[in-house]
């Protein structure tokens, strides 16, 4: 699992059999100090509770499609939670 | 495996309903040499691990889902170890 946040949404005009109706949004993944890492790529939200400029977790690949039901789709990349809080202790 | 140290944790109320009271860790991968290689995961804790814990990593779904004995969790990283002693 790996934080994001969430930065936009994509709407879809035909999506495959199983997608119909799930949330697609933009994710730029973080570091856990917040600060952006590597490219943003659209995430499918199996929670179908998160909007833009929200903190997130997402998983890939196989884990990622078992956040949706049903879960024998064609997903990569998808919402496991959203974040209340990201505690760090540092120098410990 | 992955040899990491524990950093912090993450608090999510609106999740995934599998990951339910599951303790989610921030932990910094580590060089054999305990050094910081700069990336990091957030996993799931089944050793009793806390925040400044050199812990060692599962990073396979299957393996992690077994551990925690649901075969749809959605997760691929899982803490499984608290490390003592590295010797080089």
């Amino acid at each position: 699992m790996q934080l994001g946040r969430v930065i936009g949404t994509l709407v879809p005009a035909i999506i495959t059999p199983g997608l119909e109706g799930v949330p697609l949004l933009w994710v730029q993944p973080l570091t856990p100090d917040g600060e952006a890492k590597g490219l943003p790529f659209v995430c499918a939200d199996g929670t179908r509770m998160a909007g833009p400029g929200e903190t997130i977790t997402w998983e890939a690949s196989r884990e990622a499609a078992l956040c949706l039901e049903p879960s024998f789709v064609p997903v990569d990349h998808a919402v496991t939670g959203l974040v209340d809080d990201c505690h760090l202790e540092d120098g410990v | 495996m992955i040899y990491g140290r524990v950093r912090g944790t993450v608090v999510s109320t609106i999740q995934h309903p599998g990951l339910k009271g599951l303790k989610l860790l921030v932990v910094d991968k580590l060089d054999p040499h305990g050094k910081r290689t700069g990336a990091s995961l957030i996993a799931v804790d089944a050793a009793q691990a806390g925040v400044g814990d050199h812990v060692l990593v599962l990073d396979e779904g299957t393996g992690a889902r077994q551990i925690l004995g649901n075969p749809s969790l959605p997760i691929r990283s899982i803490v499984v170890g608290i490390v003592d002693e590295v010797r080089l």
